[in-house]
Formats: structure tokens, C-alpha cells, sequence
């Protein structure tokens, strides 16, 4: 998710005396917890009018809401605030589940072999054959272990309104991005979701990195 | 455990697939009991583990050379030397030595001794052979295990287990599926013919209409064609106190002959299309072929507008440009090989065509040789001419004309093969002057077996229509005449029937106007004979001539008199009697007349 939260951290904690301090900071984490829990703006907004009121009563209804009790009495510095401002933190992916996926579209596509290889040289009539391998065993692959879906479900180069709090992680605004939602634009790609996953277990110790085993016929 | 099962299990333990469906007993709403199927784990590649609604009943068993440890973990098992399922196929499809396929049919297949270890059929010594039994037993194995793993309170052993067998079987292969899965430890073990549990199926997707569907005086043939074999069965629905009550009153041949052999018999005909090209194809390239084939089929099936679908096979080394083979299958090759050749418009006087076998065939499963499923239905249709005839006092003269159809199995799922039967089917009854047979739709032709099998099971504790039917053979002992040897003749035979069709579960006969000698110390083997036509003989009905097709000769039976008590080479009066029990075999017993000792007899000879 892509908040701004800046405004919030240099301004804050300046509007008010030390007392309040610790509780304001304790209040803009749970509105961040909040956040990242509901992912949506309007909250953030509302979050932030708590933060300013600085009204004791207010507070505790905040933190009854994230019922996270425990960690008010654990983070009181501010020192708290810039450390999350610093350091955002990245994910590493495992390259598990990417080997994995590489290995079964290696097996029923064919996928590696056929990126592999120098198509020059090649007409387009053996090209096609081989698309085919790869068109057919992707998609076994793709319906077998995915269940993909539309984000938006509706005919493409059709006009769309975005309301106000639009998720913008599921959808992504181009060309004459300005003034406030609603937008009025159109859907130029209906986009996808996978909704489910259900990828083959794997038996423990098992190489990944061999994503194709070599073959000897005896 | 002494508990009643929670859950009825029913299992279609099949020659390509298996399948496992599920009901909660003790569902508190009876109105609403959906059979549901268990997703089984299995191996789909080395290290990898996936639940599918089916298992292929397939077994590989690998060389220690071939698989590093580890890599054969099910969430059950960290070593698998022996796998079962898709990876064991897919393992075949190129070590097709180590693979044991068709278990099923071996177990059906009389001519060879289902004990025996002999699967693989022709691979070298060093691999280890399993019987056929074994084999299922492997199956029932894997599905109890992923059982546990859903249920780990209640191992599937103590559950209600229903395990469909062919209508077709005989009683020694019944007998046979019933000692695979006492071997695992089913305490709770039923039978059913598959055909039956396709109806079961429709009886419960149509709880609420099925009575304004059939009515009485009709008579339900159900259809089903799978991945080796076709089954066939006649039900009749008749009115007992004002409730329609369904009795199955014939069942089919055992035919070999399913989906499998239209997906090769499509390879076949693009490799002579290659050929003619002069392009020759490797083995392996046949295999892929079958492979590509099998989807394009449902492709071409399932759009008649579709005029051609590419038919690709990739190279076997890591160089795919130009070195993968591309041909198409068309529309009309697809018309002339599956339905020409499988369905053709025979009217139903034609029968399957016989070949004598050469002389010198190898041993092998005893394939249909005719591959025209409308010549079998005729065939069919023609013999059982008058199964009705007792129920509705009418007889048919030429052939049983059916009012309903229910289709079943993975082939007829194509609407044009399904579309194409119905016209058969319709065609005769349109020139015997007879009204239009209407198709019984809602049933996943995939799954309706399993599901059909559970929901018997919950049917067995007496909620809802129970299909009547017993057995639906009468079987005979062939005895050899006493009378004055002709020098080249073999002496005639008689047969005296032990067991009378339509016999219940649970009900016994004994032969008592008849003794037999037998010789105390050695294994005395009978001849036996079934017949699923000759509905009116009762136990002890002597015949000493029967018609060709009305009696099928079926591998001879034995039975061995222990010592004790006697002396070895005595002859022993003894009498037959006959039992269907309630898992749904039939067992024939040897009985003293001089005391009650008892004697089982072995349907299934061993080879010494």
C-alpha cells in the first residue's frame, strides 16, 4: 500500500506537549495498524482527526477497536515513529513457489525448453507447432493450479467510475490522473486476480533448483 | 470398535479411475444428504504431492535406481517404493515394464488365475509381480490412507463401505474385489453393480421428480461405456402398494471395450495418415499421440462446427523448434473412426462379429473384437428379449424394447456420441412400431458411481427406494453323464443348476435331489456355467441340452475334502448349496450327506 503518512508524523507529535506525545504516537501506530488491516483511505482520514483532538476518551476507542491493549504500555517514544519512518520494510520472496511454478510449466509446457531456444532461423509454421505445446500445457498449468479471475467484470473499452476510496492496489489510474474521485475513465484492461491457489505439496528436502530432470533411456 | 459407521463410503474401484464419495450418517437433516468426494493425495512427480477427485488405478513399481529417497513422501508415508496413482501413470507412459494397468479387467478375466502374481504381464524377472488382487488391494490402500488423513478419528476400515463392481462380473471376480478389500480390513463391506449405482445416483439427484420421470411398466436401460468397459443393465419399474419399486432384471456381457480404445483407435489412423506421408512415428511418439489425441477428441466431440484441431507432439530432448511433430485431426476422421466404427447405425438383427482367435495368440485380456457398441447393445437387447415378460406378463418376440435410457461413464458425456446412441436406440424402436425411448438426465457421468455407491449405502438403512434385483445369473455345476464312452467323444455334459436367478442377499439353497461323489484328499474341480437368461430354472433343474448363448461356461470351480476323519481316496456322498451373503458374493458350499460337515468351494482355481 502506498500512504503517505509523512504529513502526519512531522506534524503530529509538534501540535502537542510531552504528556500527549506518547499517546498521540501510540495512536497514529494503531491507526497504522489499522490501516494496513482495512486498507482504506476514508480511515486514514478519520485516523488523523483523532490524532489532532488529542482527546483522552477518544483514544481509548481507538485502541479498543485494534484491542491491541498490551502494546500501549510497550511503545511510548516517539523515537518508535521515526524508526517506522526509516526503515520501510521489504519483503524477499521465497524463490520456493517461483521454482515450482517453473518446474510445472517446464513439465506440461514445455516453458524453459521453448524460451531457451533462438527462434531465428526457424519458419513460422514450426514456431506455431511449438507455440501450441506451450499454449496448451500453460494453460493445464493455469487452470489446475490457479483459479484467476477478472478484477473488473466488465467489457473492456467501456466507460467505468471509480467512486471516492477506490482500492488502488487492484486498480491502477493512467493518462489525465488529476482532481478528486469520482473518476469517469475507461476500463482498458479488465485485469486479474487469482483467487485461489492450490499449488502441489512438496515432499520435504525436496531440490527445487532441478526444475527439469535429465532423461536416459536404458 | 463397536460403534455404527458415521459415514457411508462408496468406492468406484475402476479400471482407469478411482473414485471416492462420502455421506454422513448421522446427518440430522435426511432431507438433505449429498454424497460428497473425498480429493485424494497422490503423487503427480517425483517430491510432489496434489489432491485429485480421482486416483488413476495405476501401480509403478520403481527401481531402487530410479527415484532418490524422499522423493515418493505422502503425507502418510515418507517411502513409497511402490506408487500408486497419476505419477505412477505418467511414470508407465515411459517404463511401461514396471506398470501395472487394466487390474479391474484381469480380475474379471476368467481365463487366468487371479491369484497368481503376474502383473506386470511379460516384464523382466527382476521386477516384482503383483496379482490383480494385490493390485486393488494397493488402490483401497491409498484411498483408506488419504481417508485418515480427511478423518483421523474414523478409520475408513470401520466405516459403511459400498465398492461397485461391473454388473458383469462373475462370482469369482466378485469374490475376488471382496477379498482385496477384507485384505485392508473393511469390516462393513457391500457390493454393488456399477449400472445400479448410476440409477442410485439419479434417484438422488431427482429425489423430488424421479416419480414423475418413470412410471410403471417402463423399463430403464442404463448405458455405461468407461474408460475399458462397457456395462449393461435393464431396470423395470413396477408398483408394490402404491409405490413405484425399480428391479434390475438384466445385466450385460462382460465387454472390453471402452474410451481407451477410441482414443488409440484415433492414434492409429494419424499414424497411417503419417506414414503415408513418410513420416514413421517411434513409440514414444504413439503414446503422445494418444495423449494429444484424447483432447482433441473431446474437442471435435463437443463442437461439431470445429473442422480441425492441431495434434502436436513435442520432441522428447530440450530442443522443440523443429523437431516437433504436428499433424491434425479433422471432424470427419473423428465421425468415421469414433462414430462410424464405434456407434454405426447397425439395425438391431446384427450382432457382434466373432472371430475365431489364431492359434497363436498371446496371453493377454480378452479385448471385444468387435468394436461396434451398437452391434453389443443389439446383441444384448435381442437376448434378453423376455426379462420382462414375468413382471408385466407380456412378451416381447424380438427384441426388449426400453422406454428410458440412463447414460453413464466418461465417453457419452460427448452430446454427439450420447445424441448419436439415442438415435440408434430410437431407430429400432421406430421400425418395431414401438414409441421413442426418452433420455433420464442429471447424473456427472464422471462421478455418479461413487456418488450412487454412498448414497446406497444411507439407502441401505431403509430411507429411501431400494432397487430389487438379487442375483442376475442363475449358475449350474456341470456334471460329466454316465454313459458308455464313444472312443473321441468327450462324455457329455449336464448342468444342475445350484443357484436360481434373482436369488436375494442373505437367502441360501441347497440341491437335494442330487448326490455327488466326492473323492476325499484331492481337489475334484467342476464344471460351471452361468446364465442370465434362463430366468425360470430352480435349484436342482437338470439340463441336458441348452443352446449355445444360453449358457456361459465360467472357469471351473474345486473344492478338496480334508483327511481328517476319513480315509485319503474315499468317496464321499455329498449335496451343493448355494449362499449370496450380504456383502453380495456368492458362495457355494460341499455338504456331506452322511454328517453336516461342510466344505467351501473355490471359485477361483489356482494353477498348480
Amino acid at each position: 500500500m502506498n500512504l503517505d503518512f509523512s504529513a502526519i508524523f512531522e506534524t503530529a507529535p509538534n501540535l502537542l506537549d510531552q504528556g500527549h506525545a506518547g499517546l498521540a504516537a501510540t495512536a497514529v501506530i494503531f491507526a497504522l495498524l489499522y490501516v494496513s488491516k482495512k486498507g482504506k483511505s476514508e480511515i486514514v482520514e478519520k485516523e488523523i482527526e483523532v490524532v489532532n483532538e488529542v482527546e483522552v476518551i477518544k483514544e481509548v476507542e481507538v485502541i479498543k477497536e485494534v484491542e491491541v491493549i498490551k502494546e500501549v504500555e510497550v511503545i511510548k517514544e516517539v523515537e518508535v515513529i521515526k524508526e517506522v519512518e526509516v526503515s520501510p520494510k521489504l519483503d524477499s520472496t521465497s524463490p520456493a513457489a517461483a521454482l515450482q511454478l517453473l518446474s510445472l510449466l517446464q513439465q506440461e509446457a514445455r516453458f524453459i525448453d521453448f524460451i531457451s531456444e533462438d527462434l531465428t532461423g526457424f519458419a513460422d509454421a514450426e514456431v506455431g507447432a511449438a507455440a501450441r505445446v506451450i499454449h496448451e500445457g500453460g494453460q493445464k498449468v493455469l487452470s489446475q493450479y490457479f483459479t484467476l479471475e477478472p478484477v473488473v467484470n466488465q467489457e473492456e473499452e467501456s466507460p467505468i467510475t471509480l467512486p471516492a476510496g477506490f482500492d488502488a492496489t487492484q486498480i491502477r489510474l493512467t493518462g489525465n490522473v488529476v482532481g478528486q474521485a469520482p473518476f469517469s475513465g475507461v476500463l482498458v484492461h479488465k485485469g486479474w486476480k487469482v483467487a485461489a491457489t492450490k499449488l502441489p505439496k512438496l515432499a520435504p528436502g525436496h531440490d527445487l533448483n532441478i526444475v527439469a530432470a535429465a532423461e536416459v533411456e536404458l | 470398535m463397536n460403534q455404527s459407521p458415521r459415514y457411508s463410503v462408496g468406492i468406484d474401484l475402476g479400471t482407469t479411475h478411482c473414485v471416492l464419495s462420502y455421506v454422513d450418517l448421522h446427518s440430522s437433516d435426511s432431507d438433505n444428504i449429498e454424497p460428497k468426494i473425498l480429493a485424494i493425495p497422490q503423487l503427480t512427480a517425483a517430491g510432489s504431492v496434489e489432491e485429485k477427485n480421482q486416483l488413476p488405478s495405476f501401480l509403478y513399481q520403481a527401481h531402487d535406481a530410479e527415484l532418490a529417497p524422499g522423493q515418493t513422501a505422502l503425507p502418510w508415508s515418507a517411502d513409497n517404493q511402490i506408487v500408486v496413482g497419476t505419477m505412477a501413470r505418467n511414470l508407465g507412459s515411459k517404463t511401461p515394464i514396471r506398470l501395472v494397468a487394466s487390474a479391474k479387467s484381469w480380475l474379471g478375466h476368467g481365463g487366468v488365475d487371479r491369484h497368481s502374481a503376474f502383473l506386470p504381464l511379460n516384464s523382466p524377472d527382476e521386477v516384482t509381480k503383483v496379482s490383480p488382487v494385490t493390485a486393488s488391494k494397493y488402490y483401497l490402500e491409498h484411498l483408506a490412507a488419504a481417508w485418515l488423513q480427511a478423518f483421523p478419528q474414523m478409520p475408513l476400515t470401520e466405516q459403511d463401505v459400498t465398492i461397485t463392481v461391473p454388473a458383469s462380473f462373475d462370482p469369482g471376480a466378485r469374490e475376488l474385489t471382496a477379498a482385496a478389500a477384507t485384505d485392508v480390513g473393511f469390516e462393513h463391506l457391500t457390493l454393488l453393480e456399477e449400472p445400479q449405482a448410476a440409477v442410485y445416483s439419479w434417484l438422488k439427484n431427482n429425489e423430488d421428480n424421479w416419480r414423475e420421470q418413470v412410471s410403471v411398466g417402463d423399463v430403464v436401460l442404463v448405458i455405461d461405456v468407461g474408460g475399458g468397459t462397457t456395462d449393461l443393465s435393464l431396470i423395470a419399474v413396477t408398483e408394490q402398494d402404491g409405490n413405484l419399486t425399480l428391479n434390475r432384471v438384466a445385466v450385460g456381457d462382460h465387454i472390453l471395450l471402452g474410451g481407451d480404445n477410441m482414443d488409440l483407435a484415433l492414434a492409429y489412423t494419424l499414424r497411417a495418415k503419417l506414414a503415408q506421408q513418410g513420416k514413421n512415428l517411434q513409440p514414444w511418439q504413439i503414446q503422445g499421440m494418444v495423449h494429444a489425441c484424447r483432447d482433441a477428441k473431446e474437442a471435435l466431440l463437443n463442437d461439431s462446427d470445429l473442422q480441425t484441431v492441431p495434434i502436436v507432439v513435442p520432441s522428447r530432448g530440450s530442443k522443440l523448434l523443429g523437431s516437433t511433430l504436428k499433424t491434425e485431426l479433422t471432424q470427419q476422421e473423428v465421425q468415421q473412426v469414433l462414430v462410424e466404427g464405434f456407434f454405426p447405425q447397425t439395425p438391431v438383427t446384427e450382432h457382434p462379429v466373432a472371430q475365431a482367435r489364431t492359434a497363436l495368440t498371446q496371453m493377454g485380456l480378452p479385448y471385444a473384437q468387435d468394436a461396434a457398441i451398437s452391434r453389443h447393445l443389439a446383441a444384448f437387447l435381442n437376448r434378453q428379449h423376455d426379462a420382462v415378460t414375468e413382471l408385466f406378463g407380456e412378451s416381447e418376440q424380438d427384441f426388449i424394447k426400453p422406454t428410458a435410457i440412463l447414460f453413464n461413464g466418461g465417453v457419452l458425456k460427448s452430446d454427439l456420441l450420447s445424441s448419436r446412441l439415442m438415435a440408434i436406440i430410437n431407430g429400432w424402436l421406430t421400425d418395431a412400431d414401438a414409441d421413442e425411448a426418452k433420455l433420464l438426465t442429471g447424473v456427472d457421468l464422471d462421478l455418479a458411481v461413487a456418488s450412487g455407491a454412498s448414497y446406497y449405502g444411507y439407502v441401505r438403512h431403509g430411507k429411501g427406494v431400494r432397487i430389487r434385483g438379487g442375483i442376475a445369473s442363475a449358475y449350474y455345476v456341470g456334471i460329466e453323464s454316465a454313459m458308455p464312452a464313444i472312443p473321441g467323444m468327450a462324455p457329455p455334459v449336464e448342468a444342475i443348476c445350484v443357484a436360481p436367478f434373482g436369488m436375494e442377499e442373505g437367502s441360501s439353497t441347497q440341491v437335494t435331489d442330487r448326490q455327488f461323489g466326492v473323492v476325499v484328499g484331492q481337489p475334484v474341480q467342476f464344471k460351471f456355467f452361468g446364465s442370465t437368461v434362463r430366468r425360470d430354472d430352480e435349484v436342482g433343474t437338470h439340463l441336458d441340452f441348452w443352446a449355445p448363448d444360453e449358457l456361459e461356461q465360467l472357469p471351473e470351480i474345486s473344492a478338496t475334502l480334508p483327511i481328517e476323519g476319513r480315509n485319503a481316496g474315499d468317496v464321499v456322498p455329498v449335496t451343493l448349496a448355494a449362499h449370496v451373503t450380504e456383502v453380495g458374493t456368492l458362495a457355494l458350499d460341499v455338504i456331506a450327506r452322511d454328517g453336516d460337515e461342510r466344505w467351501h468351494v473355490e471359485f477361483d482355481v489356482r494353477a498348480k
